[in-house]
């Protein structure tokens, strides 16, 4: 069978998709394939086996949810890391983070950093986590309508954020 | 100097001797840190990876806590045979022996720090010790950390902690492992059931050279998954916790193995003895596994006063890049051919060893059961 596309190769990229309850096919070789962005799902399981059972289809639902993005710093797509199940720089974790926590919590214990810190991080670090269980414990404050602790902690938190 | 040179001989690496060395060969703790600015290595061009090399060859080398005497050298001035040589002495990664320009190693002179900079991440800090000493090797590697703090910046976020190429490693890019020979779970046809236990409680369990790898020679790796979400401290209680139940386990299974079948432990010992002193070709793979029943029975007393650093010593220098080193033409041996070396250098080292004395199993079942 000959690419769809280029009309020359050989087609080694078959893909059967149903949308709008229409049935598309396509057959591609792998260089046009990779130009029409259709991707090998089969790659998903690579991530399985490495990252544990269960994590492949959280990868796909965070790549879905991330939808497009890319880097701005060194480029690395949504593709890539459906790919590769890595990341491209520290920037990556900013742009990706959305949809890297449900991955994050397949594999660790929680998604907050509980450990060591540089020296000349450990305020900052500190900061965030008190702003971060603040702002939980208001949440739960709203919902169980304990209206006194909320206004309690709400001041607090401004107090805090005027505070750094 | 080259590596081969820099490493300590086979014989002196295998006297090394740490806490429950008869169970545990050796304890590892690494951590993952990257540059804050610089691409992960796997998806920076090579200019980028030239520039966290030279960014960071110099801050590692310069780390006083390293001693003076500092092996470091960029992988393609590396021979194929000296990098191979470095995977079997479990101080780099196999991933790590085929990166050429734009990776390095920095390993010092007591062999218990290796450095390994562009693997996966721009830096992969390790500190090994024999025995199980995973508090002691975290200790050491947490110091090497933040002496190199005050000279790069590495990439870190309040949220996820120290940032890796893998979010597998995240956080705090802690690996604690240890290698552990376990011939009694085997024997008794306990391992399954251990392995199965170790990796509900969120430990992997592999084979001798890490990930994917098979477990030869009874021996296996055990590390954490996790790397976000608690602290290091915890991490490495925690495996240090399964590894003591792990080494009980073991001393159980050995103990019932002897009361209840002497002559099956016998025979394997026996066996490996036999074959491994008068084969004249053998595959590493069978030769690990009749090492393993070697160093089983210098364990329980039945070799006499043979040391474990011995049968140690066979085990390493049975792979292959230990035996092209060793052979005088220093020469590429074809599989075949280093099957024949690897037998000859079995016979004559096994020779050295007495027979096995039955006795030192069947006496000691007298006088667990004096009735």
């Amino acid at each position: 069978m000959v690419c769809q596309f280029c009309k020359l190769k050989e087609a080694s990229v078959h893909v059967t998709e149903i949308a709008d309850n229409k049935v598309k096919k396509v057959d591609a070789c792998a260089a046009c394939a990779k130009e029409k962005n259709y991707n090998d799902p089969a790659a998903f399981a690579i991530a399985d086996h490495l990252l544990g059972l269960g994590a492949a289809q959280k990868m796909e639902e965070a790549s879905e949810a991330v939808g497009a993005l890319s880097c701005d710093q060194c480029g690395y797509t949504q593709a890539d890391f459906k790919k590769s199940g890595r990341l491209g720089c520290a920037h990556c974790y900013d742009i990706f983070s959305d949809g890297l926590d449900s991955v994050l919590k397949t594999m660790h214990k929680d998604i907050r950093h509980r450990g060591k810190v540089p020296a000349g991080m450990k305020s900052a670090f500190e900061g965030a986590h008190k702003l971060e269980g603040l702002n939980r414990d208001l949440q739960v404050a709203i919902a169980q309508e304990d209206f006194e602790s909320a206004a309690r902690l709400r001041d607090e938190i401004k107090a805090f954020k005027a505070s750094e | 100097m080259s590596v081969i040179d820099f490493l300590v001989p086979a014989s002196e690496a295998c006297l090394r001797s740490g806490p429950n060395d008869k169970i545990v060969l050796s304890s590892r703790v690494r951590l993952a840190r990257n540059l804050r600015t610089v691409p992960f290595p796997s998806h920076s061009k090579k200019a980028e990876r030239i520039k966290a090399f030279e960014t960071l060859m110099p801050a590692v080398k310069s780390l006083t806590l390293l001693g003076q005497e500092i092996f470091a050298e960029s992988m393609d001035k590396l021979p194929a045979l000296d990098k191979q040589v470095l995977v079997e002495r479990h101080l780099i990664s196999r991933e790590h022996a085929a990166k050429n320009a734009g990776s390095g190693i920095v390993l010092n002179r007591e062999e218990n720090v290796c450095v390994m900079v562009n693997e996966e991440d721009h830096l992969r800090i390790q500190a090994l010790r024999p025995g199980l000493q995973l508090r002691q090797a975290w200790m050491a590697i947490d110091a090497v950390d933040t002496a190199l703090q005050e000279k790069v910046e590495f990439a870190f976020s309040e949220r996820y902690g120290f940032l890796t190429a893998c979010p597998t490693n995240l956080g705090t890019g802690i690996r604690v492992s240890a290698m552990l020979h376990l011939p009694g779970l085997v024997l008794a046809e306990q391992i399954n059931q251990i392995i199965q236990a170790v990796n509900k409680l969120g430990l992997a369990v592999r084979g001798l050279y890490g990930e994917g790898t098979e477990a030869l020679g009874n021996v296996f790796q055990v590390s954490n998954q996790m790397t976000l979400g608690e602290p290091e401290n915890d991490i490495v209680e925690r495996i240090n916790k399964v590894l003591l139940q792990i080494i009980e386990h073991e001393e159980n299974a050995r103990l019932s193995q002897m009361e209840k079948k002497p002559a099956v432990l016998l025979n394997h010992i026996g066996r490996a003895y036999g074959v491994l002193g008068n084969s004249w070709s053998i595959s590493s793979k069978e030769a690990m596994n009749l090492i393993s029943f070697l160093r089983l029975g210098v364990d329980l007393g039945v070799f006499g006063k043979t040391p474990k650093s011995l049968t140690d010593e066979l085990f390493l220098r049975s792979q292959p890049a230990h035996l092209q080193l060793a052979h005088p033409l220093r020469e590429k041996l074809g599989s075949d051919e280093r099957d024949l070396f690897r037998a000859q250098m079995l016979r004559e080292r096994t020779s050295l060893i007495p027979n096995p004395d039955p006795q030192a199993l069947l006496g000691r079942r007298d006088e667990s059961s004096p009735e």
